[in-house]
């Protein structure tokens, strides 16, 4: 049951393994609204795993999450709805417009009109002059700025971040933090996964290293990036 | 739910409509299979009506296979099967959504092929149409529910469309050959009453396919 103390996330015991490997081990994890959850690591520690299980849409092998006090369950469809997610995919149809997309996706989070919710998420990401173009016809960060528009379109108090950054130039990359930024309200918590940390490090107010599927550290933001980036490569050395 | 049924049957078929990949190599095979298997064919060494109901079979069962490449393929693209996923909707009305559009597609395929197919063999269905319109509904209802769960499973693997035929062949068997036990009597102006036996079985198949391929279908998503 929610309370006004409930966590927006609350993972306890995250564990899963892909036959031998074991990619996540017993991961707990406490989010609140208005925390930006910074998680770095080398490859292969987990990272991506850990968001997908945040997702639901992978299943750990042990351990639960809870999103708003609610468990995430294959079953319950609408405990899905408080989540959205940013990939460097942009979870887009090519044959469909970014306008189709946006409808089909305000359809299946019920709002009333969905011309009309999709209409107002591209024109959030000034890219309603694109509405009627194919994805793949947009340059990478006006796709990603689609894909944004496609997230943020139910309007989710859990955003999760999936190397956001990747593909993007300096330009398309500056535009993201930006959206970002705007988009870190009191009511909203995220957690991005990416390998550098300087791509996210301005959003977080947490930053936290996963290494062979465990917490390696997570500690708030420390004020020096340099300070951070240097004890991060003896972590992930070691 | 109906409203997000239709909405993922509709964006499947928008997509399909758009490319039209999937539907020209399924018709394309389809009039390919009745052309070769009509010049093939002596009719002084077995009857039309006899050769007929097994060409019909085969040329639906192929190109249905054929046309069910495409129910997940197109989810591959750009990761969009995880914006389904992670909708609030639940699976089992994403397997609906998704099997509707295969069903519709599928059924698309055979209107296309059975006026062929009647145009090469030169039969007189006209007494027969109905009744077999009625079996392509129900062979066709079952086979496509087994052939968009399969589709889901083959569609994370390397081979996908290698993988489907392999996996949905031995499960369209026996809705094929109770559709051709119906299809035989028919062509041959037997009364309704002969053929109802396979009527019911392709019925049954359907109920008991549609309700496990429905029941399988959330386990077969999830990673």
């Amino acid at each position: 049951m929610r309370s006004a103390d409930t966590p927006l996330v609350e993972a306890r015991g995250l564990s899963r393994r892909y036959g031998a490997v074991r990619a996540l081990a017993g991961v707990d994890l406490v989010l609140n609204r208005g925390e930006v959850l910074l998680v770095l690591g080398p490859n292969g520690a987990g990272k991506s795993t850990l968001l997908r299980s945040l997702a639901g849409l992978l299943r750990p092998t042990a351990g639960t999450v809870l999103i708003d006090g609610r468990p995430l369950t294959r079953d319950d469809a609408d405990a899905r709805r408080p989540i959205g997610l940013l990939s460097h995919q942009s979870l887009l149809y090519d044959e469909l417009t970014v306008l189709e997309n946006l409808m089909l996706a305000a359809t299946l989070y019920g709002f009333a009109d969905p011309r009309e919710r999709a209409l107002a998420a591209l024109r959030a990401q000034q890219l309603e002059h694109r509405a009627d173009d194919r994805p793949r016809s947009l340059s990478r960060g006006m796709l990603q700025r689609a894909a944004i528009a496609r997230a943020l379109l139910h309007d989710p108090s859990l955003l999760l971040l999936d190397e956001p950054f990747t593909g993007l130039d300096a330009i398309a990359a500056d535009r993201l933090r930006e959206l970002l930024l705007a988009e870190r309200t009191g009511t909203r918590g995220m957690v991005i996964v990416t390998h550098q940390a300087s791509e996210a490090w301005e959003l977080a107010t947490r930053v936290a290293v996963l290494k062979n599927g465990q917490w390696a550290y997570q500690e708030p933001r420390p004020a020096s990036l340099d300070a951070f980036q240097h004890a991060y490569q003896q972590l992930a050395r070691t | 739910m109906l409203r997000h049924v239709v909405a993922i049957a509709g964006k499947d078929l928008r997509v399909e409509w758009r490319s039209r990949t999937s539907l020209l190599s399924a018709v394309v095979f389809a009039a390919l299979t009745l052309l070769v298997f009509n010049f093939a064919r002596d009719p002084t060494a077995v009857a039309t009506v006899d050769l007929a109901p097994s060409v019909l079979w085969v040329t639906v069962a192929f190109a249905s296979v054929v046309a069910m490449n495409r129910a997940f393929t197109v989810e591959r693209e750009n990761n969009a099967f995880d914006g389904l996923l992670l909708a609030p909707v639940s699976r089992e009305m994403i397997f609906l959504g998704k099997y509707l559009a295969s069903l519709v597609f599928v059924l698309g395929v055979e209107a296309i092929a059975l006026p062929l197919f009647i145009l090469f063999f030169n039969l007189d269905l006209s007494r027969a149409l109905g009744p077999l319109v009625l079996t392509l509904l129900l062979a066709t209802t079952g086979f496509v529910a087994v052939g968009t769960l399969f589709s889901a499973i083959v569609a994370r693997t390397r081979f996908a469309e290698l993988m489907l035929p392999v996996l949905l062949l031995p499960f369209m068997v026996p809705p094929l050959i109770y559709a051709v036990k119906v299809t035989v009597p028919l062509f041959a102006g037997r009364p309704l009453s002969e053929v109802m036996p396979g009527l019911t079985f392709l019925l049954v198949y359907d109920v008991v396919f549609l309700t496990l391929t429905l029941l399988l279908f959330p386990a077969v998503v999830d990673e």
